[in-house]
């Protein structure tokens, strides 16, 4: 049972389809199997019950073709029910004909019925005689003999060659037929096993179609038999959502504990500042405050980043007017220029750009960018947004006249953590814009310019 | 500038208070928003720095029955908390500006500024002394007939120097209020503007007096 | 083609201290130095020799020793001595059988289309020449008396003329001649009317032969006017050179014994034993055959059987022949039948 479960489990197959078919086959072929032995065993027996019957009646006539006469016994051997036993598929046929223990006459050595049969009722067995395999029948009946009653015993014997090959060949034709309905229904079988498996192919096509951080339950109607796995697979993502809601809660309030005091240190430092003139505190302290912005302005990417996966996994597109979201962006990045004493200017927001696309993720991504040109522009130098369609996209470049970082470096600035130089925190901010770029299937690119500065620039496929 | 400030942490507000008064700015402290309330109540307020989380409530509502209440004293949120992503929100709700805790005063004096300037009119920004007029949120300086546009740096100088004339400031002095924390200036740098802010003030009758080995202060002539 | 090689025919009568059984004659056919296909048959060489020289003629590269004996030497020879030969041939159908019955014979798979059902048995026993049995008559015996055609005008003739006949007419004697006790079987289950010629033979002192050869050679020197039941083959031998010779086919009912053939198991090249077989039941040999019997075997190939021509089949039912019982009931018969007197 075991091995038939092994051979049918066929658990080394890794394909479900491949399991199906190969199930399939080899219950067939078991059951090909069993119709050939359970035909050919029908088959036996039903030739062999009327075969016993011819060879019964056979035996039955030879006892009555004996008679006893003044010298002994006659035996007029019926040439026609030889000849009909014959019929019967050139069997070989033996007989003998015993009084008492005496072979009176026929062959020698026939095996002995396992019964001696006491009347003209035939008893029937089979034997090997000769090397070939018989079946035979033995009547008896008493005769007289000399005026005395001695038992005659009449054995008939036929082998059944023609009988096994009447039950082989209707077995085989049997398994022929079941082969033939099973070529016809192993591409049927596969088509179903197309079918079974199609709701499972569906349902991977549904999932592998989600975006990265899409973490909404799988809404999709399966089989009775694959909602276990949906709801296991929606459970999985419920906890999946919820450790990271917990993360995400984790990071916000982590950020309040750090920034409270942070914001005090930062103060008094300040306050500190003022009151010194003493070298030496004084660079202290400006690191300090330093240090302090620093980890600041990272807790902020870490949040704006946490946000932004948070805004991807659940993207809801709206109608949005860029040119609009640029120009609040500008004014809220105005007083950070002021204080570089950096010119800002912009073209093409007087006039709407409306796209499809999530507004607080294009509000981090604009603030990053613009923050980021803040810093690297030249001290009194010039910030210039320009927003312009083109190619059914929405492009808004954002050029500095800064210290122009090229090649390795522009790259590097992508990775997440890696700073310019010495400007903190830069890395996870354009981490940050492309991420929101792709969520906008749309592309950020930093180029320097051949005059020295950069441009970041924000490409966003219009509806 | 009449600053109401509502911030809960005690230390915080002191702090805070001490630095914006560096500046010139007469801060009051509401640690709740039931005394932001009485406060407002019972004086004007050019700017209200406002705290999102509050013992007695979300800074938010408050800012919010503010507006309903159509009093329109310009408003900048403070917070540790959200993320930039949060602005829109405090924004929408009528919001000036919004800044993120711990914050560069710099940078908040320019906030200020910028929502001062929006506003205008909001509070007299003009200050006059010696032979010139100051008009910060302008950003320039009038002698006589003439009006003479000052760069940013220009301004908070001049800004600075005007808190308190004729008392002298270090060159460190300003350079910590002239640059952010992350600009590596030399002391020299400040000799730059300096100089520019002279020549913006020729013919105006004050000046900027160098004492040197101590700093710069402005004085009328 | 390469001239087949008939060796002389060696006449070793009662010469063969090798064997156990009498052989009549022992010949070789073809190549003496070619590998030879031993034959056992009860076939006369001289009546078989066409067929063998044709298919030596056709494989040159074989020979065929032909060993001639009586149906119950190969009986003995086969059932009891083992005597190694690659093919048996005999008229003998009951003895054919009981030996294919007994296990015997070798299976052999053959393809030989035109072969009637009934006259072959399994894949073991093959028949190659229908062999009508038939009573030949002196012309100038029966002088001015008229050819009887059937057993009662032959019955009538015989008692009206008894004085001529007195002592002259013969058959096989059933007690020693295996054929001659099948065909008495065969007459006695199908005619009555056999016995009443078995008591008219034994009032004419009928005389009884253990061999065709030596009634045929009796009757051509006048000594028999008639012979009973002989196997036409030997018959045909003489009739075309002999114009005393009649054949008559009974109308009544005329057998036709099946000559038979199988591979014994265990012969020693059962593939030259098949490739004889083969060749016996193949179209050219049985076209010689049917020339020599009169009659084919395998349609087609010679004369179409008359239609009073009763075919023994090849079937189990022979078996019943060789039982002792009953062939002793049945000789005891023969003997009442024949000693009328």
């Amino acid at each position: 049972m075991r091995a038939l479960r092994a051979l049918v489990g066929a658990g080394q197959i890794k394909s479900l389809r491949r399991r199906l078919v190969w199930q399939f086959v080899v219950l067939s072929a078991l059951l090909v199997a069993g119709l050939f032995v359970t035909v050919r065993w029908v088959a036996e027996s039903a030739s062999r019950a009327s075969q016993d019957a011819v060879l019964g009646a056979a035996v039955t006539a030879i006892a009555e073709g004996v008679r006893s006469v003044d010298d002994g016994l006659e035996l007029d051997l019926p040439y026609a029910t030889f000849s009909m036993l014959g019929a019967m598929g050139d069997e070989r046929i033996f007989y003998s004909l015993r009084v008492g223990a005496d072979v009176v006459t026929g062959y020698e050595g026939l095996p002995p019925p396992p019964a001696p049969p006491t009347d003209l009722a035939p008893v029937f067995w089979a034997a090997t005689h000769q090397g070939a395999q018989l079946r035979l029948a033995a009547v008896a009946r008493p005769m007289l003999v000399d005026a005395r009653a001695v038992p005659v015993m009449v054995t008939l014997g036929q082998t059944r060659r023609g009988q096994a090959a009447i039950a082989r060949e209707t077995a085989m034709g049997a398994a022929w037929v079941a082969l033939a309905f099973l070529a016809l229904v192993l591409p049927v079988a596969l088509l179903a096993a197309e079918a079974v498996l199609s709701p499972v192919r569906r349902l991977a096509e549904v999932v592998a179609r989600r975006g990265p951080r899409d973490l909404s339950p799988v809404r999709y109607p399966t089989p009775r038999e694959l909602t276990p796995l949906l709801r296991a697979l929606n459970g999985l993502i419920a906890r999946l959502r919820g450790a990271l809601d917990l993360a995400e809660t984790f990071i916000f309030e982590a950020a309040h504990r750090i920034r409270t005091p942070l914001s005090l240190v930062r103060t008094e430092a300040e306050l500190a500042l003022a009151e010194t003139s003493d070298p030496a505190a004084r660079t202290r302290l400006r690191r300090m405050v330093r240090a302090i912005d620093d980890s600041s302005r990272s807790a902020s990417q870490i949040l704006d980043h946490a946000m932004v996966m948070y805004r991807s996994d659940q993207f809801e597109a709206e109608m949005l007017d860029l040119a609009a979201l640029a120009a609040s962006v500008l004014r809220a990045v105005e007083p950070l220029a002021d204080l570089r004493d950096l010119r800002v200017t912009s073209a093409g927001l007087g006039r709407p750009c409306h796209l499809r696309g999530d507004q607080r993720m294009l509000e981090i991504a604009l603030r990053n960018i613009l923050d980021n040109a803040v810093k690297y522009a030249r001290s009194e130098g010039t910030v210039h947004l320009a927003l312009h369609e083109a190619d059914r996209q929405a492009v808004l470049a954002v050029c500095d006249d800064g210290r122009g970082i090229a090649g390795d470096a522009l790259t590097g600035r992508f990775r997440r953590g890696s700073n310019v130089e010495d400007v903190a925190g830069s890395g996870l901010g354009l981490t940050i814009v492309t991420e929101v770029a792709a969520a906008h299937r749309g592309r950020f690119s930093l180029t320097p310019r051949p005059e020295g500065g950069t441009c970041a620039t924000l490409s966003l496929p219009l509806p | 500038m009449r600053i109401l400030l509502v911030e809960d942490g005690e230390e915080l507000a002191r702090a805070v208070a001490s630095r914006l008064a560096l500046e010139g700015h007469g801060v009051d402290h509401a640690p709740t928003l039931a005394d932001a309330r009485l406060f407002l109540d019972s004086a004007p307020y050019d700017l209200i720095l406002l705290d999102i989380s509050l013992p007695d409530g979300d800074g938010r509502d408050f800012l919010a029955a503010e507006r309903a209440a159509r009093r329109e004293v310009p408003v900048i949120m403070m917070t540790a908390s959200a993320s930039v992503g949060d602005r829109v929100s405090t924004l929408d709700l009528g919001a000036d500006d919004y800044i993120t805790k711990p914050f560069d005063f710099a940078e908040l004096q320019a906030r200020c500024r910028a929502v001062l300037r929006r506003r205008a009119g909001a509070a007299d920004s003009r200050r006059h002394f010696a032979g010139f007029t100051f008009d910060a949120l302008g950003a320039n300086v009038t002698i006589g007939e003439e009006t003479r546009e000052l760069r940013a740096r220009e301004l908070r100088l001049l800004e600075i120097l005007l808190s308190r004339p004729g008392q002298t400031y270090s060159k460190a002095h300003l350079i910590d209020r002239l640059f952010s924390f992350d600009e590596e200036v030399s002391d020299n740098a400040i000799e730059v503007y300096v100089g520019r802010l002279r020549r913006k003030l020729e013919g105006s009758g004050a000046r900027i007096e160098t004492l040197r080995g101590v700093g710069y202060r402005l004085i009328a002539e | 083609m390469r001239h087949a090689v008939i060796a002389a025919a060696l006449t070793l009568l009662h010469l063969a201290p090798a064997a156990g059984f009498e052989i009549e004659s022992e010949s070789i056919f073809g190549d003496e130095s070619a590998p030879r296909i031993e034959v056992l048959s009860t076939t006369d060489t001289a009546a078989f020799a066409p067929v063998l020289t044709a298919f030596v003629a056709r494989h040159p590269g074989r020979a065929i020793r032909y060993v001639q004996a009586s149906s119950s030497e190969i009986q003995r020879a086969v059932a009891e001595e083992g005597a190694q030969f690659d093919l048996v041939i005999s008229s003998a159908m009951d003895m054919q059988m009981k030996l294919v019955n007994d296990g015997f014979a070798a299976s052999v798979e053959l393809a030989a289309p035109g072969l009637p059902a009934w006259a072959r048995w399994r894949d073991q026993l093959w028949g190659i020449a229908l062999e009508p049995v038939v009573t030949l008559a002196s012309r100038s015996a029966f002088a001015d008396l008229p050819l009887p055609v059937n057993r009662r005008e032959l019955i009538a003739t015989l008692r009206e003329n008894a004085d001529r006949f007195q002592g002259r007419i013969a058959t096989y004697d059933p007690q020693v001649s295996g054929v001659g006790y099948f065909l008495t079987a065969q007459d006695d289950q199908v005619s009555d009317g056999f016995w009443r010629l078995a008591e008219v033979m034994g009032r004419l002192d009928a005389r009884l032969y253990c061999c065709s050869s030596d009634m045929i050679d009796d009757l051509r020197s006048g000594d028999l006017a008639v012979v009973y039941n002989v196997v036409a083959s030997y018959a045909a031998r003489f009739r075309p050179d002999d114009p005393d010779l009649v054949r008559i086919a009974a109308e009544d009912y005329t057998f036709a014994i099946v000559r038979s053939a199988f591979l014994p198991a265990g012969a020693p090249d059962p593939e030259g034993g098949r490739e004889l077989l083969l060749f016996l039941l193949s179209g050219p040999a049985q076209r010689l055959i049917a020339e020599t019997s009169g009659v084919a075997l395998v349609p087609g190939t010679g004369p179409a059987p008359a239609p009073q021509l009763r075919p023994i089949r090849l079937d189990a039912g022979l078996l019943v022949y060789g039982d002792r019982l009953r062939r002793a009931g049945l000789l005891a018969e023969w003997q009442a039948a024949l000693n009328q007197r």
